[in-house]
């Protein structure tokens, strides 16, 4: 008895929604795949947890204005994204597994199941964050939460975007380590000063409508980024 | 009816940095067919085996697939090709159940062609497809990356070097994948193995092909 199917069984044209199935399944993935190897929280959490002691370390005590609490806050979340959002593409590509991945899943498929993993593992990261800034920093004090919650909200997924395609970049690099932040720093300060603003104004207790043109950027960045990852993708993924 | 497929590569030529690999490789592949792809080290099998199954691009030239006189567009193949090979890997910590489960759902399907638990048996990992890939030795990876060619029924099947690390028993099973696949659709084995040129009724010797000289061993 053959056990090899016959692919007649294959219809030329796909199933209906395999493409969102198959982004459904890669992010399925990695997520089991980081609660099984941790490869990417672990180092997050440790990086957190090193650089809020330092921040506290030279606070000593001192009462420190929004403006430099705000531009603290983003740049550990800068960090933090730095040394852990590359490994979504970096891992694949250390274990071998990218040319398996590219076997069985169009690229699309690919990029928005990673950017969804990214945009999880960013929120979740800011979130630790600023419960750990609202905890042992006691002038961080915001006054206007809509404006804080969705500053986060667009920032992580401005973050998670552009650090996607950069990670995918960089993982068919040989300095991979060194490489991330350099190429990920220019195209991310837009974003950064937007966000950065932004947050300065949830915490003197500024109207929503006043960071409205923060969060046009902000919104204005991710579509523009991920329409230009989206196309870019299959060349960055295939050679 | 049975349906035709027909694999065609027109005149693929391969650069790297400049440095050909190889060129004016030209060849039709129809339901039935079996081609070895032979050479010396360095001489492109993998290379050509890879711009076969769209995983790279040649520099020039052009593969095509089609299905009953349907050209396939290149989003489509995939779904067509099984591929083995030493530098292919699969998850380390998945089990080989979940491996396969996970390459059917990354295809984007909600159901597999073949039974995973029988082809598991076929390649001799039933009593271990619960274990993580990690734990298992080269030879029964090797057998895994076989059930997961398999499992969606390809159409062209693309093996590079086929029998690496596989003992004795794995050899037959692979004897036999080669022997089943030639009834529904094509093999393509690429090997430095005579005695595996020989189980296909083509071949192509990349070493006539254009290449420039390895250097010689002094």
């Amino acid at each position: 008895m053959t056990l090899i199917p016959n692919f007649d069984t294959l219809e030329v044209s796909e199933e209906p929604f395999s493409a969102l199935r198959s982004t459904a399944a890669v992010l399925k993935k990695d997520f089991a795949s980081e609660l099984r190897t941790r490869y990417a929280v672990n180092a997050l959490i440790m990086f957190v947890v090193t650089t809020m002691s330092i921040i506290l370390f030279a606070f000593g005590g001192e009462s420190v204005s929004s403006e430099v609490l705000a531009g603290l806050l983003w740049i550990v979340i800068f960090f933090a994204a730095m040394s852990g959002l590359s490994r979504t593409f970096v891992s694949e590509e250390e274990r071998g597994t990218t040319m398996t991945l590219q076997l069985l899943a169009r690229p699309g498929s690919v990029y928005f199941g990673k950017l969804g993993f990214n945009v999880v593992l960013i929120l979740s990261l800011s979130l630790l964050i600023v419960v750990l800034y609202l905890i042992f920093i006691s002038n961080f004090v915001i006054r206007s939460y809509d404006i804080f919650v969705a500053t986060i909200v667009l920032g992580s997924v401005g973050l998670a975007s552009a650090s996607t395609v950069i990670a995918a970049i960089i993982a068919k690099a040989n300095t991979r380590g060194t490489l991330y932040p350099v190429l990920s720093f220019p195209i991310l300060l837009p974003l950064l000063l937007a966000v950065i603003h932004a947050t300065k104004l949830s915490m003197e207790g500024m109207p929503f409508a006043e960071a409205m043109s923060d969060f046009q950027l902000l919104l204005s960045y991710s579509v523009v980024v991920i329409t230009a990852s989206y196309l870019l993708f299959d060349f960055i993924w295939k050679d | 009816m049975m349906t035709k497929f027909l694999v065609t590569a027109k005149d693929i030529r391969k650069d790297f940095n400049r440095r050909v690999i190889f060129e004016h490789i030209s060849f039709e592949l129809s339901t039935h067919a079996s081609l070895s792809i032979t050479g010396r080290n360095g001489s492109g099998k993998s290379t050509l085996v890879k711009i076969l199954s769209g995983v790279l691009t040649p520099t020039t030239g052009l593969v095509s697939m089609a299905v009953n006189d349907s050209v396939l567009k290149s989003e489509q193949r995939r779904n067509y090709i099984g591929f083995v090979a030493p530098y292919l890997q699969l998850y380390d910590e998945f089990t080989g159940s979940e491996n396969l489960l996970l390459s059917t759902h990354v295809r984007g399907r909600r159901g597999m062609s073949a039974d995973g638990e029988s082809l598991l048996k076929r390649v001799g990992l039933y009593a271990r497809k619960d274990d993580r890939v990690g734990t298992y030795s080269s030879g029964m990876k090797q057998r895994l990356k076989y059930a997961f060619a398999l499992l969606h029924g390809p159409a062209l099947l693309i093996l590079d070097e086929p029998m690496s690390n596989l003992d004795e028993a794995g050899i037959q099973v692979v004897v036999e994948v080669i022997e089943e696949q030639k009834q529904v659709g094509v093999v393509v084995v690429a090997t430095n193995d005579a005695d595996e040129a020989r189980l296909c009724e083509e071949n192509l010797d990349l070493n006539a092909a254009k290449m420039p000289q390895p250097a010689a061993f002094s």
